[in-house]
């Protein structure tokens, strides 16, 4: 989707700011750049956009080089999230939204519509939030219309620089976790810049570590994690990620972002998001995230062939789940007496928050082994991994 | 001495409002060719901000020379008349709407201007959609500063031939008649506190915080 060839910037002579860059980023992903200030990270996204001109290199956006397009028709493409939000004071938020896609000559009916779907896919209703004025918004939910304006005319690439840097920590959470939920509807390709090597190692696809221009490691949040490439990275990462405290992580920290759908969707769609999420059940949920039952692979494929079914009409009980404050050991013991792979967390309400699976497991264990075994690192993760 | 008062502006009415018809004129002439000459200059030096403060600097070098001097300057170079008034108030009212407009356009936070430039607008949709609505109340603050500098130097106006209401208070000081003076000073004062009360409405108006409330 995006590829950075021998990319090079050099503000002042003899002191390159990005040296000599490769990199691919893949249609769909989130790739994460990171990195202590001064790396580079920065410079490096705004090049996508033409906001900083790189001194040598190309850049490539479906195999088009983009120093040959109109830098403007080229950033209407391309979303762009940053730091400070920069909603205008003097616009409502749905005029703040629908900037681009009047810019690009939508017309009225069109980009109202768009405003009103993009609110409610952040929660905002728009019966509320379309009239009134940014500074009348708190910061999480300034910062929730600065994403979704950016997602407004459908660019399939969006650069976030630093995006939730400035907001608390639990807003930042907040709007961490609507983002993935945002990615598995919208499937946007995410340049995203980062300091924080917690939201990266929450969000990203892959994550790009950068130092001094240069890229220290390339690879999964697990890839890096498990095999830091140099010390560098490993302070970065820090110690306190590979803990070992003696009581085991609650619940709520080791469950991952459940693999949802919707009962009104169809059989291929859901085939179409198992695979690509690599998972063998789905889980059904209804518009306020309350857990309906579940849809595993082998009905979908006995009935595939019947195009009106929807997952509604395969939908399961799911007869064990464990609550966010449960502790991990009912958790664990759920799994192997009943020898599942799957375990809901849901809420006294019935609100789906996330799922413990056995792959949960296994790395909360190999961290803590990682952790007093640093050195042993080669040898033990081939073992777990066989387990796993 | 308020029944003289009152019979001087029964006996001159027509007088009075002439001069202020001519004040008015000489005011809002001078005021529009003033924004027109200023607040595009004033955007100008905004993208060419070495130039800013060499061109500010001028401005208010005319802003100190004082006004009966500058309007004195006038008669050499235009001679007498309601042009040469023009051009004195014209040029006195420069510097705050020159000085306001840069002012407020390079204070537009810059978050905005990012923004706007990472969406895809050419430099002048941001100039139209985010610098000068966010720099508009410290525009309307300098015009309204320019306004209420001219309206008060037009009384001076008169003495080259100007008119307007300097010339009843000018004649009142001549023939030491008070009531005469104040015929031309009380309406020339009642047009200044209006203007500024008008504009202050206005620029009330223009601030972002106050649009949710309108």
């Amino acid at each position: 989707m995006i590829e950075f060839q021998n990319i090079s910037k050099t503000y002042k002579p003899g002191h390159p700011v990005v040296k000599n860059l490769n990199l691919h980023v893949n249609k769909g992903e989130i790739l994460v750049l990171i990195g202590p200030s001064g790396c580079g990270k920065t410079t490096t996204m705004k090049m996508v956009n033409r906001l900083v001109e790189p001194t040598a290199g190309r850049i490539l956006i479906n195999g088009e080089d983009i120093s040959m397009q109109n830098p403007v028709e080229l950033r209407k493409n391309i979303g762009y999230v940053i730091q400070n939000i920069g909603l205008l004071p003097h616009m409502t938020i749905a005029e703040n939204v629908a900037l681009v896609p009047k810019l690009k000559g939508w017309n009225k009916a069109d980009y109202l519509q768009r405003v009103d779907e993009l609110l409610r896919m952040v929660n905002l209703s728009p019966e509320i939030y379309r009239r009134r004025y940014p500074q009348e918004l708190s910061g999480g939910q300034q910062q929730r219309i600065g994403v979704i304006r950016a997602m407004a005319a459908d660019p399939p690439i969006i650069l976030m620089d630093e995006p939730f840097s400035a907001l608390d920590p639990i807003s930042r959470e907040q709007l961490q976790d609507e983002l993935l939920r945002l990615q598995e509807t919208v499937s946007k390709t995410i340049l995203f810049v980062t300091h924080d090597i917690a939201e990266a190692l929450k969000i990203a696809s892959r994550i790009c570590l950068l130092k001094d221009g240069d890229i220290v490691q390339l690879g999964t949040p697990e890839q890096i994690l498990r095999h830091p490439a140099n010390d560098f990275v490993r302070d970065f990462i820090g110690e306190n990620r590979l803990r070992s405290e003696d009581s085991l992580p609650t619940i709520a920290e080791v469950m991952k972002p459940p693999v949802t759908s919707r009962p009104n969707r169809g059989l291929a769609e859901a085939t179409m998001l198992m695979r690509k999420q690599k998972v063998d059940t789905l889980l059904v949920v209804d518009a306020n995230r309350q857990l309906l039952g579940k849809v595993t692979m082998w009905d979908i494929h006995n009935r595939f062939q019947n195009e009106a079914i929807l997952l509604k009409d395969l939908l399961r009980p799911v007869l064990y789940k464990v609550a966010p404050q449960d502790s991990l050991k009912e958790a664990l013991q759920i799994i192997s007496r009943h020898a599942i792979a799957y375990l809901p967390v849901v809420t006294d309400q019935n609100e789906l928050v996330g799922v413990i699976t056995r792959s949960c497991l296994v790395d909360v264990m190999a961290e803590r082994w990682l952790d007093s075994e640093t050195i042993n690192l080669q040898e033990v993760v081939p073992h777990v991994d066989q387990s796993a | 001495m308020w029944t003289s008062l009152l019979e001087i502006f029964a006996a001159r009415f027509n007088d009075i409002l002439l001069a202020s018809w001519e004040h008015l004129q000489l005011t809002l002439i001078s005021l529009l060719l003033a924004n027109l000459i200023a607040i595009p200059a004033g955007i100008f030096l905004t993208r060419r901000r070495k130039w800013a403060e060499p061109v500010i600097g001028v401005t208010a070098v005319f802003q100190t020379i004082p006004s009966l001097a500058l309007l004195g300057f006038m008669i050499p170079l235009l001679g007498i008349g309601k042009i040469p008034a023009i051009v004195a108030l014209t040029i006195y009212g420069l510097l705050p709407i020159l000085r306001n407009t840069y002012a407020g356009i390079t204070g537009v936070n810059p978050a905005a201007i990012e923004a706007g430039t990472g969406m895809g607008m050419t430099s002048l949709q941001i100039l139209w959609m985010i610098e000068l609505p966010m720099a508009l109340a410290i525009i309307m603050a300098g015009v309204r500063t320019a306004t209420v500098l001219i309206v008060g130097v037009a009384t001076l106006a008169a003495l080259i031939g100007g008119g307007g209401l300097g010339e009843l208070i000018f004649r009142g000081i001549a023939m030491a008649n008070s009531p005469l003076i104040l015929a031309g000073a009380l309406p020339a004062a009642a047009l200044a506190v209006f203007f500024d009360y008008a504009l202050k409405h206005l620029e009330y108006r223009t601030q972002p915080g106050n649009l949710a409330k309108k």
